[in-house]
């Protein structure tokens, strides 16, 4: 009895997960370990007329690309978006926390909502939005800058300013999600701790360096940790708002794996950049990791 | 009392500036066509039109697009719903052999993100002949990590008496399955639903990479296609940013607890 019954839920076990399995193996695991081996091939639109004009070529791929300006600028691109965007969305998202936990607020739900709402919208369509709102002559943003005397500037035409332009996008967008991870992790900063430390006198920033920081220091790692990974994969943004320019001012890495692979038919090469990207998102986050161990936060 | 109502303005100040592109996302798509584009730019239109919406659907075809993205997101999130509830079910409740060295796996597997794979499961598709098919569309969907955990997290509080004294009754796994777990699941199918249902209504690069053919195109496809063509008409684009955009914000909206409930569930208890 007691061993049938075991046989049988071991059975339902693998029944109910093998479906599951087979679909990450057959649509995540096996791409991912192909893109690797594919990185190692010409593949490109030869190959994919006829697989007899695969070539395997050992690391040509991966030679070709760190002698390809463009693809150099991909990547600071994106280490530019990592460097600058990641401080500043944890910051902004912090920030924005902090005001919808202050204990004297009302309606807090509300604000919770309305800050969140950007995340869940599509992010074409606000893409586009924010063409119009970055427009030269007619934008929005500068109309209310003129108010306050700065000349209008080619936001998106000016590759000193799409960068920046972009991130203010992408910080638009994506910081209600981390302020509602942040307003979770203030729920748990000890009530006590901080109003002994009202008691004793220590002022805001007081308060928040040595009673709430410390609290919600894993938080913040696990924030900036999302928050790289993120950032290391913008393509619909520049995709949609400045198709990579001016001068491939703006081309990420992603962006660039997907001409190589999509427009170019060169999906070897592509592979070697995907491989490039995994890469690097492990090494930062491992040097995150690292940082976050020595500083105590975990 | 006074901080506190400085506060409440900060923040309603802080909503307004956030809310602001959308709020004229929707002003500027009821405008007629060539109004936004003066200085000042004006907020409100000066005699709110449909003509943008009208020109949007008989022009450009844009029923069939958002027919597409409901069909596609309402397959992905039934199918979704068939592969991840009873293995994220699996994974908490039942013993076999093997069980946690393969959960252990599809944690680390969390770290890759989905787009290292998109050119050989590309040429996958394409050796399968699901390219150019809403079938190819679907298919990333089939494999979320993610919602296995969240059910799998959700089932973790179950009593193990419960699904012992239905063994000793003779209801098999499945039966016990379907009528005693999936009802206390409620709260987190609906919160998975709406998470595969809003992840694929604004998924942008992989149906981009996989529909080719324009009658396929889901809506942020067709609007991003659309708006390389028609950078001039301002009223024209935002009318069909409202139409991409709107409905998801509703659902969300509607549903916001389950929403950020699951958001929480997924990242920090995760």
């Amino acid at each position: 009895m007691r061993l049938s019954q075991t046989g049988q839920e071991a059975r339902a076990g693998w029944v109910m997960t093998g479906p599951a399995l087979a679909a990450i193996g057959l649509f995540f695991v096996i791409p991912a370990l192909a893109s690797l081996l594919l990185s190692f091939t010409d593949f490109d639109i030869y190959s994919l007329a006829d697989l007899r004009n695969l070539r395997f070529i050992g690391l040509e791929n991966y030679a070709r690309l760190i002698g390809n300006p463009l693809f150099w600028q991909a990547m600071a691109n994106t280490m530019w978006f990592v460097i600058i965007g990641v401080p500043l969305l944890v910051a902004v998202s912090l920030l924005a926390a902090l005001l919808v936990n202050a204990k004297t607020l009302r309606w807090r739900p509300v604000w919770r909502v309305a800050l969140f709402a950007p995340f869940v919208t599509t992010l074409v369509a606000t893409a586009v939005v924010w063409n119009y709102l970055l427009h030269t002559r007619y934008g929005l943003i500068n109309y209310a800058l003129g108010k306050i005397g700065v000349a209008p500037v080619d936001w998106l035409g000016n590759p000193r300013t799409a960068l920046p332009a972009i991130l203010l996008f992408v910080t638009w967008k994506t910081f209600g999600y981390n302020m509602v991870i942040f307003l979770a992790a203030l729920q748990t900063v000890p009530k006590d701790l901080e109003d002994a430390a009202r008691v004793d006198g220590a002022n805001f920033w007081m308060r928040f360096r040595h009673v709430t920081l410390p609290a919600i220091a894993p938080t913040i790692l696990l924030v900036s940790i999302l928050t790289v990974a993120g950032m290391f994969q913008l393509f619909a943004e520049p995709y949609v708002m400045t198709q990579g320019g001016p001068a491939g001012a703006t081309v990420t890495v992603l962006y660039f794996m997907f001409d190589e692979g999509f427009k170019w038919w060169n999906l070897g090469s592509g592979s070697a950049v995907a491989f490039i990207l995994f890469l690097c998102i492990l090494v930062v986050t491992l040097v995150q990791l690292r940082v976050a161990r020595k500083a105590g936060a975990i | 009392m006074i901080r506190g109502r400085i506060l409440t303005l900060i923040a309603a100040l802080v909503a307004l500036i956030v809310l602001m592109p959308l709020i004229w996302m929707v002003a500027v798509s009821f405008m007629a066509p060539g109004e936004a584009a003066q200085f000042p730019p004006p907020l409100f239109p000066a005699r709110p039109t449909l003509v943008n919406y009208r020109t949007l659907f008989e022009n450009y075809g844009v029923g069939r697009f958002l027919a597409n993205s409901l069909l596609v997101s309402s397959l992905a999130t039934i199918l979704a719903l068939l592969f991840v509830v009873p293995a994220g079910y699996a994974f908490a409740k039942l013993r076999f052999s093997g069980r946690d060295a393969v959960f252990q796996a599809l944690v680390a597997l969390l770290v890759v993100p989905g787009q290292i794979g998109m050119l050989p499961l590309y040429l996958e598709l394409k050796a399968m002949g699901l390219v150019n098919s809403y079938a190819g569309a679907l298919v990333p969907w089939l494999a979320g990590i993610f919602g296995i955990f969240l059910v799998r997290q959700f089932c973790l509080s179950i009593p193990t008496e419960l699904l012992e004294a239905a063994r000793v009754d003779g209801a098999s796994e499945g039966v016990i399955l379907r009528r005693i777990v999936l009802p206390t699941l409620k709260p987190v199918l609906i919160t998975l639903a709406l998470f595969v249902f809003l992840g694929s209504w604004n998924d942008f690069m992989w149906p981009l990479i996989v529909l080719a053919d324009q009658h396929l195109y889901t809506l942020p496809v067709a609007l991003a296609a659309l708006s390389r063509e028609h950078v001039q008409d301002d009223e024209l684009m935002m009318a069909g940013s409202v139409v991409t955009t709107l409905p998801v914000l509703i659902l969300f909206l509607a549903l916001q607890r389950h929403y950020l409930d699951g958001l929480l569930a997924g990242s920090v208890k995760g």
